[in-house]
């Protein structure tokens, strides 16, 4: 059910679907997308890294339960859970 | 075609840059002074950059809280020319441990670490760090006890990371430039502690 989850590109796939929690904003930064076009990427775009617990993305994973992974996400690939 | 070595066929990415590059050339884009430069650059920047950044933060705790807070800017305070790196520093505790990948990719905090090893890009690190740290760390000879939390962060968009090592008991006392002494590259990515104190004295 994993294997073609949907997501932008840059969203790795490991990530998409799970919820994590915003750990702190990095800042506006272009669009990336536009950027592959070679366009300005203006406006730009929040970007957030977002902490995710490692029992939450992997069901079997082994280790604390304490622990998190954390990644960066531009505003517009993430969703209110 | 210049000398690139007659002693093995070219790869098909060496191929291409030679191709790029020597287009570049011709059309004017960028002269071979140029790239000869920037890749003199490159080969001049090593993780004693880094070293000195962890340095200063375990010497000065000023310094360190600037560095937590914004580590483009406490880089550019030490006169480290560090353009375009926006850096997050992630500080190792007695209850946290910090690790850097980029499973996307291979982003690396260049300016301050120099090149990125070949392990740090093969597939096999880009793809277990973040899916079991705990045994990837272990191959590295690091043992995390479970009351110690991991935190895996990987750098799949514009921030480059270092991770800001715990001080080594024994070193009360020390100068930047002997602690510096002390802070390997691996210990910057998360996956090794500096050396201790006995192993350079």
């Amino acid at each position: 059910m994993r294997a073609h989850p949907a997501g932008h590109v840059r969203t790795p796939f490991y990530i998409r679907g799970c919820v994590g929690e915003v750990e702190r904003l990095c800042g506006a930064f272009p669009n990336p997308e536009q950027l592959a076009e070679r366009r300005d990427g203006l406006p730009a775009v929040p970007l957030y890294r977002v902490r995710f617990r490692q029992k939450e993305v992997w069901p079997d994973y082994r280790g604390s339960d304490s622990d998190l992974l954390e990644v960066e996400i531009f505003q517009h690939w993430l969703e209110k859970p | 075609m210049k000398d690139q070595g007659s002693y093995r066929p070219l790869s098909y990415f060496q191929l291409m840059e030679i191709s790029l590059r020597e287009l570049l050339v011709e059309k004017g884009i960028v002269t071979d002074a140029q790239v000869n430069a920037e890749v003199e650059d490159m080969r001049r920047r090593g993780p004693e950059r880094g070293a000195r950044v962890v340095a200063k933060a375990w010497t000065d705790p000023e310094y360190r809280k600037r560095l937590l807070l914004n580590g483009t800017a406490a880089c550019e305070e030490l006169g480290l020319d560090i353009p375009a790196l926006k850096l997050v520093v992630v500080e190792n505790t007695p209850d946290v441990h910090n690790a850097i990948v980029c499973t996307l990719c291979s982003c690396y905090p260049r300016m301050l670490l120099g090149i990125p090893p070949d392990w740090y890009k093969s597939r096999n690190y880009r793809s277990r760090m973040v899916r079991e740290p705990r045994e990837v760390l272990k191959e590295f000879g690091l043992m995390i006890g479970e009351e110690i939390q991991i935190r895996v962060h990987d750098s799949t968009a514009e921030m480059r990371y270092l991770v800001l090592p715990m001080r080594p008991p024994g070193t009360e006392g020390w100068s930047e430039e002997r602690l510096a002494g002390l802070v390997t590259r691996d210990s910057m990515i998360g996956v090794a502690l500096p050396d201790s104190p006995g192993k350079t004295a």
